[in-house]
């Protein structure tokens, strides 16, 4: 097989194991594409982290503490993929901390209440579990397969959000107000979270059928999801052109892909304090993956 | 070391790979097996097996036409048409 049979291989539908023969640029783009769920899903934990000790009551800490765990867990599995195509999880964690690879741009930025907590755990989670939909028919099997599952377990996370949320909104005047600050603070975010609108038959990714569908589409699904869940509650969407035009596409504020480059490349209003967070933490821990060897040898 | 996981979701299920976990010893595997994939009782069972001890076969030879082992050797239609016809005449 050649790179141009393995192409119309994979965009036939075909799937592809570990074992089996790959073109190099395919398997240099799953490594980077994989690697950066699993930076994300790393570093999503800690906006959310920051409120465990914070939570309102008992319950929601128990299940914010849960989310976490899932969240960690997550990135455990995509390591584990990324590992076996050829890049060590060490140099995963390395190319995190030193800023050399990339997570996703929800994660630069603070969490400056509960109300930030709810709109995460709703919006955020939803976006990303659109486009994590999306991989369940991956071209690379054992990452489509691992996402039945993380899939699963996001679930349960929209669902913790909206319980949150749903609280809030039906609270006093102020909860409410939370929750309205927290989505305008979001809703520029969230917004560029799927990307820049490049048609799926000139992204790579959508070429190599790692992903399956392109990134406007995914927008347009989060739009037409959630915009009327966002109006039933009362909430006010931060982009007066928001509307939904009589053939159903979304029309929106151009989302400023400026800043989405600029916080991604490591200039986030959080990106240095997590990194470094991340970085005391894996020094801090040293001790904890040496005893665990030891004890194994 | 890793190891893989195979999930049976309900009794009587087959058990199917779910994905692998890195561990250095079954102690550990089970710990981490348990974590990923039952903290929900979402499995019955796991079973978790070094990889190394996995053999795959692959590859399936065809040199001879064996195809009278399958049900697309068998094809009925147009010798039935045949002996339906021959019973009418007869």
């Amino acid at each position: 097989m050649d790179d141009q049979e393995f192409l119309e291989y994979v965009q036939a539908g075909g799937q592809v194991e570990t074992g089996d023969w790959m073109p190099d640029d395919y398997r240099a783009k799953l490594v980077k594409f994989i690697e950066m769920h699993g930076n994300s899903e790393l570093m999503g934990v800690l906006p959310e982290r920051e409120w465990i000790l914070r939570a309102p009551t008992l319950q929601r800490k128990l299940a914010l503490t849960a989310k976490v765990q899932d969240e960690v867990g997550h990135s455990q599995l995509i390591y584990r993929v990324v590992e076996d195509l050829g890049k060590p999880r060490e140099q995963c964690l390395a190319d995190l901390v030193s800023g050399k690879s990339k997570f996703h741009n929800v994660f630069h930025y603070p969490t400056k209440t509960w109300g930030d907590v709810g709109v995460i755990a709703w919006l955020v989670d939803a976006a990303a579990i659109i486009s994590q939909k999306a991989l369940l028919k991956c071209s690379y099997a054992p990452y489509a397969r691992i996402m039945k599952k993380i899939c699963w377990e996001e679930s349960f996370h929209i669902l913790h959000g909206r319980d949150v949320i749903l609280a809030m909104v039906t609270g006093t005047p102020e909860q409410f107000e939370l929750v309205q600050e927290a989505l305008n603070r979001w809703w520029p975010p969230l917004m560029q979270f799927h990307g820049n609108p490049i048609p799926a038959d000139d992204d790579p990714m959508y070429q190599w059928r790692i992903k399956s569908q392109g990134n406007e589409e995914a927008r347009q699904q989060f739009l037409d999801g959630y915009v009327p869940q966002m109006l039933e509650l009362g909430l006010t969407i931060p982009d007066p052109a928001l509307r939904k035009r009589d053939d159903g596409v979304w029309e929106y504020t151009e989302p400023d892909w400026d800043e989405l480059r600029h916080v991604v490349t490591g200039h986030g209003p959080k990106t240095q304090e997590r990194l470094g967070f991340r970085r005391l933490n894996h020094d801090e821990t040293a001790w904890v993956r040496s005893v665990v060897l030891a004890e194994a040898a | 070391m890793i190891w893989e996981v195979f999930r049976q979701e309900r009794k009587g299920q087959p058990f199917q790979h779910a994905g692998s976990v890195e561990a250095p010893d079954f102690r550990f595997a089970e710990i981490y097996g348990r974590e990923q994939y039952g903290r929900r009782g979402e499995s019955e069972a796991l079973w978790l097996v070094p990889r190394e001890h996995l053999s795959v076969v692959e590859g399936w030879a065809d040199e001879f036409d064996l195809k009278y082992r399958r049900v697309d050797g068998y094809s009925i239609k147009a010798r039935l048409k045949e002996a339906r016809e021959r019973a009418e005449s007869r």
